[in-house]
């Protein structure tokens, strides 16, 4: 399982860096309207992913190594929406987002520590704030 | 400038959308499926769906002992989720290794900028359950509808901010 998942994420990685999306000024060059790269990662990404979601259930009953298949997790609530207009903002600011952060290390961009540091705070403070939120209701 | 050489670069009659990639298209395309293929393998051999800003909640489970961290979703996924985080390391130093100039690659946007954009990418992401790769690439490969709202919004706010910071001078 944590094979996998690290053989996984390194294929991830690979293609992150390989696209330069580890690269925060391209990124915001895309945010820019200066070179619409971005969208050729995210949609082949997206194929790519669908045609796993889609046909690998068809071929396997299960995965080869575990019990069953996952789905995506969806709600639609004002969090899902706020909360992706508030990333959107700091994505905006930076050029970085959650899972080129940590790839970038990779390549030796010490300087996303700085990032990782700030997303690890923003979550922990989501957390802090959704937990008093969800205990405010229960009382 | 890199903008304006492919301008003139191309025949005069070249269409505009030429210039939609001035730095070329296939490492883009290459490196996209690469990424939705580690996704894909992922699911195949674990069944598990692989967003990656979850690391950053499920990380604190391991220090914090309010409930929302100690919620079974962040709890059981918090070792396979580091794995995960530690192989896109290994992957992009892989490719460092393959393909990089023998310099390490430089991010000079300012620490500040850095550290203040990342509180809100993750309090934002985690808020809104999924950043690009969550709601970006699980989320619409799924077909999910609020994946797509989202996407849609973090797309418009991003493109904003990043532009009004533009005019005002930031990097």
């Amino acid at each position: 399982m944590l094979k996998s998942a690290l053989g996984a994420g390194a294929l991830f990685g690979f293609g992150l860096a390989f696209s330069t999306m580890i690269q925060p000024r391209v990124v915001l060059s895309f945010l820019r309207f200066q070179d619409m790269g971005l969208m050729l990662v995210l949609g082949g990404a997206v194929v790519a992913t669908f045609l796993a979601y889609r046909f690998v259930p068809k071929l396997l009953k299960r995965p080869l190594l575990s019990g069953s298949f996952g789905a995506h997790e969806s709600v639609m609530d004002h969090s899902t929406i706020v909360g992706a207009a508030i990333f959107g903002i700091g994505w905006g600011i930076t050029g970085v987002c959650p899972g080129p952060a940590i790839a970038g290390l990779g390549a030796g961009s010490w300087e996303l520590l700085y990032a990782i540091a700030g997303i690890a705070l923003g979550a922990l403070l989501q957390g802090l704030m959704a937990g008093r939120s969800t205990n405010a209701r229960r009382n | 400038m890199v903008l304006t050489r492919h301008l003139f670069s191309f025949p005069p009659s070249a269409p505009l959308p030429m210039t939609l990639f001035p730095q070329g298209w296939t490492h883009y395309l290459v490196g996209g499926l690469t990424i939705g293929l580690g996704v894909g393998v992922l699911f195949a051999l674990t069944g598990l769906i692989g967003g990656m800003s979850s690391v950053y909640s499920s990380t604190w489970s391991f220090m914090v002992r309010r409930p929302f961290f100690q919620e079974p979703r962040l709890v059981s996924s918090r070792v396979w989720r580091l794995a995960y985080a530690a192989g896109l390391i290994v992957g992009a130093f892989v490719w460092w290794l393959a393909f990089g100039d023998g310099v390490r690659v430089v991010v000079s946007i300012p620490p500040w900028q850095l550290a203040l954009g990342g509180v809100l990418v993750g309090y934002g992401a985690r808020m809104s359950r999924g950043c690009t790769s969550g709601h970006g690439i699980c989320g619409l490969a799924s077909l999910k509808l609020p994946s797509l709202l989202a996407v849609l919004t973090f797309m418009t706010t991003a493109f904003i901010t990043a532009n009004l910071l533009a005019r005002v001078g930031g990097s």
